[in-house]
């Protein structure tokens, strides 16, 4: 194999597995054998990887105090304010946390386990108005990310924001609540057409007494349980949660709907079933073990045919985070992160539905691609912000309070906002080979093969530095 | 001109020449009379869950004042409509509007096993979906995807914003997203964008980059149609001094001018009120009915009231009974406005939602949202309202 040609498959790699890759480290590993490239992603450190933003000491004192305002009948103006003190903090972590995330996407050393954290977290699609359950959602993510599905699940399962976002926590004996049972084979494991109506009510009957208690912890509550005799798939028993899980894991269909929704977001919107199967099979058997498949899927040949390189269109968190990282980029004010994000219709920790976000060409439309095609000079250039992303439903309460009383708050009277962000040119140059050229550096920074008109377009020569935002400003660097 | 100006982007350049892609030009020499005839439906979606019974409130229901101590509408103030309901007093805009009978208000309307979450119940208003289902589509969406005679192009259906709402998106067409005409004529007119669109024939296949241009070549034709369709046309309505009001002048000039837009997409925040409900909803209420008002006016003046159809939602409404910060929780069904100059049923078009029969604390709704949308489907749009919504609605007869 020429370098050339492995020059090409370290980069898809690494935009797929990753959020891209700098010029030196593409050069040093295009000079390895691909599978000790691929084995290498794959060494990571072990130990925990958290985000610790929030602290969980704090939040739990919190969220006792807040449920005993909320059980009280008459509150004073105290209280009332306490009350409302404790929500706008909440609703500045979550912030925070969003934040924390993606600046640890564009730090990470490890870029294979956010995107496999990333992956899990449009999978596992969960909002939550206490930070400190988005955080530990985020962090059972990460840590499992390329473990076992079967951990990640009941971990999942257990963890007080999809407890309370699926409504498990209303889920008691004699008065079951559905929601989670669906869409844990819906969404999260068989997909539809793979259970029956009566497998759904089964399951929920099973998931009785899986809550949190009131600091914010796991519990079992085996009054609430359900001890009755369940018929789940054909078999008899007194099932809890865990044994509904084994149940499910025991269907190839799971490894199936899980390995066509990793190929999805890997290799291509459009699944090639052939090549699913043979991830699936392999998931299967190696018992639901996450790297596995993953290994299994970068070491097919398919995985780098053309069909499959620089034809995915990137998400708003691989764009702004690939091009952060790419270019060095420190945001002094980043806030912006949130509103690019929510401008470009993926604000992280709040996706659509328990669906998450679809992905694919739903990410385009007029305005998020004129958009997309105006950050890299906005962010590399500091440029003046001169729009505004929607306002998040769960944010209405707060704009409702912000109102004033004249008629003409709804008027914006902002100030010129700007990105204040800044891009280490000088680190990103370094990285490039002496002597580059236009060409070079375009078949480097783009995913696509170069047309005629690219190559046109750039041969002004106008330096390096202008050259790449010219590229990043293209349609084809929203391609991956 | 400097090619990069578009890179530096914030100093915007001054509008290049004209540039209207080839296969755009048949329909710019379209004739006239047959843009004329263009009936128009106009969203304008209410966020955070309006209060729809301190909106429309029922005055003549004594449980209404047993349950709402603190914030009901007293009777004396109310702007009455019929013996039971009338508007707030915040909505006086609206009386001239109602008088006129251009105006009808169809009481609780919602869906089965309602979701008091304003992301998902937003959602499930947007896609039109049931609350256990899933979609990634919009019903303008779907109603762009059905390949409707004039569908084909982005400005079929327009939101005045910055970003484009669900609602609008459709699996192959979607609508556009713009707050200025202008801006986005001067953006697309940049070289840098210009440059990018030459001999771009290589790109127009069927995946994702040549969808990419594709999407770029349509955005760069809907900013020029829109642009130089609707500058020649000068309103000379006074609206009021508001984000609101701007969104509804903006599209009235853009009827007016006879873009061939059949849908309008506008919206107005801020109605989530738990805490101190009572000025804050009257200020939204009054931004929303004297902005309406203006525009319904201004609509008439230009002969354009006849072919233009006004829906307004809000994801839920509010529990009947008021909260202890003297505002209102996250509740079910809820009122919608319909406007229009040629409505079937004027004023109110169902009976007042009943308060003595409620699902633990909330309203039952009596019509399902779809068949609100069903109903204009069928006939505003001219469309069968199940190829769209998955499965036919009965329609209702206020169009």
């Amino acid at each position: 194999m020429s370098s050339k040609d492995n020059f090409y498959k370290v980069k898809h790699l690494y935009n797929r597995a990753g959020f891209g890759i700098s010029y030196t480290d593409l050069h040093k590993l295009s000079r390895k054998n691909l599978s000790k490239v691929i084995d290498g992603l794959f060494k990571q450190p072990k130990e925990a990887d958290d985000i610790t933003l929030i602290d969980t000491v704090a939040s739990k004192q919190q969220l006792l105090m807040q449920a005993g305002l909320y059980a009280k009948k008459d509150l004073t103006d105290e209280e009332k304010k306490q009350r409302q003190d404790i929500i706008k903090m909440q609703n500045e972590k979550s912030r925070d946390l969003n934040i924390a995330w993606v600046e640890k996407m564009i730090n990470t050393p490890n870029p294979l386990r956010e995107k496999m954290t990333l992956f899990w977290h449009g999978h596992f699609a969960c909002r939550s108005n206490n930070p400190m359950f988005a955080q530990q959602l985020n962090n059972i993510q990460r840590t499992n990310c390329l473990g076992s599905f079967k951990t990640l699940l009941v971990e999942v399962s257990k963890s007080p924001a999809m407890l309370q976002y699926l409504n498990n926590q209303q889920n008691r004996k004699g008065k079951p609540n559905e929601n989670f049972a669906r869409e844990l084979m819906e969404l999260f494991t068989l997909g539809r057409g793979n259970y029956s109506e009566q497998d759904i009510k089964e399951s929920a009957r099973s998931f009785t007494g899986w809550m949190y208690d009131k600091d914010g912890s796991f519990i079992f509550r085996p009054n609430l349980h359900d001890t009755g005799t369940k018929t789940f798939f054909g078999k008899i028993g007194d099932f809890d949660g865990e044994n509904i899980i084994d149940i499910i894991l025991d269907k190839p269909e799971t490894a199936e709907f899980i390995s066509r929704k990793v190929y999805k977001f890997f290799v291509n919107d459009t699944p090639n079933e052939a090549h699913v199967k043979e991830l699936a099979l392999a998931f299967f058997n190696s018992k639901y073990d996450i790297s596995e498949l993953m290994k299994k899927m970068f070491t097919a040949d398919w995985f780098y045919a053309p069909e499959n390189v620089g034809t995915k269109i990137k998400s708003p968190a691989e764009f702004l985070v690939g091009l952060s990282r790419e270019f060095y980029v420190t945001y002094n004010k980043p806030q912006v992160l949130i509103q690019l994000q929510s401008s470009l219709g993926q604000y992280l920790f709040n996706p659509p539905n328990v669906a998450g976000w679809p992905g694919g060409q739903s990410w385009i439309d007029s305005s998020s691609l004129m958009l997309r095609m105006r950050i890299p000079s906005l962010v590399l250039n500091d440029g003046e912000i001169d729009f505004s992303g929607k306002a998040d439903p769960e944010d209405e309460a707060v704009i409702a309070q912000s109102k004033t009383a004249t008629a003409n708050a709804n008027i914006k009277t902002k100030p010129k906002s700007f990105v204040d962000a800044k891009a280490d040119w000088q680190k990103f140059l370094d990285t490039l080979p002496k002597g580059i050229t236009p060409v070079e550096l375009a078949e480097f920074l783009l995913q696509p093969k170069l047309t005629d008109k690219i190559t046109k377009m750039i041969s002004n020569n106008a330096g390096l530095r202008n050259t790449s935002v010219e590229l990043a400003s293209m349609p084809e660097y929203q391609l991956c | 001109m400097d090619r990069r100006s578009f890179l530096r982007n914030t100093g915007f350049v001054a509008a290049g020449s004209l540039f209207v892609p080839a296969f755009m030009k048949p329909l710019e020499a379209m004739a006239l009379d047959e843009l004329n005839l263009y009936k128009n439906l106009v969203v304008v979606q209410l966020s955070g869950g309006n209060d729809g019974l301190n909106t429309v409130i029922p005055y003549g229901n004594d449980i209404y004042y047993q349950k709402r101590k603190g914030i009901a509408i007293k009777p004396e103030e109310v702007i009455k409509l019929t013996d039971m309901q009338g508007l707030n007093p915040n909505m006086a805009a609206l009386q001239e509007i109602h008088d006129q009978g251009w105006m009808t208000i169809i009481n609780d309307v919602g869906y089965p096993n309602p979701d008091r979450s304003h992301f998902r119940s937003m959602d499930i208003w947007q896609t039109g979906s049931e609350s256990n289902q899933f979609l990634s589509t919009g019903w303008i969406g779907r109603y762009l995807d059905s390949n409707c005679q004039t569908c084909k192009f982005p400005y079929t259906a327009i939101e005045v914003d910055d970003s484009l709402s669900l609602a609008m998106k459709g699996q192959t067409k979607k609508g556009i997203a713009l707050k200025d005409p202008a801006a986005l004529f001067r953006n697309t007119n940049d070289p840098f964008f210009k440059a990018m669109l030459q001999n771009d024939k290589e790109h127009l296949d069927e995946d994702n980059l040549g969808y990419l241009y594709k999407t770029m070549i349509e955005t760069s034709s809907s900013a020029s149609y829109i642009q130089n369709t609707s500058k020649v046309y000068q309103s000379k309505a006074t609206y009021p001094q508001s984000g609101f009001a701007n969104q509804l002048k903006t599209v009235s000039k853009f009827i007016s001018s006879g873009l061939k837009t059949r849908v309008y997409y506008v919206s107005l925040s801020g109605f989530d009120t738990h805490v101190n409900q009572v000025q804050q909803q009257g200020n939204l209420l009054k931004q929303y009915s004297e902005g309406m008002a203006a525009f319904l006016k201004d609509l008439k003046t230009n002969n354009k009231l006849e072919d233009t159809l006004v829906v307004t939602f809000s994801e839920f409404g509010r529990r009947v009974e008021q909260n202890a910060s003297n505002g209102t929780d996250h509740g079910t069904a809820n009122n919608m406005f319909i406007f229009g100059g040629r409505l079937k049923k004027q004023g109110i078009f169902n009976e007042a939602p009943n308060l003595s029969d409620l699902d633990t604390g909330d309203l039952k709704y009596q019509l399902d949202f779809r068949q609100v949308y069903g109903t204009i489907l069928d006939k505003w749009l001219d469309v069968n309202n199940a190829d769209i919504l998955n499965k036919k609605f009965n329609t209702l007869d206020f169009i």
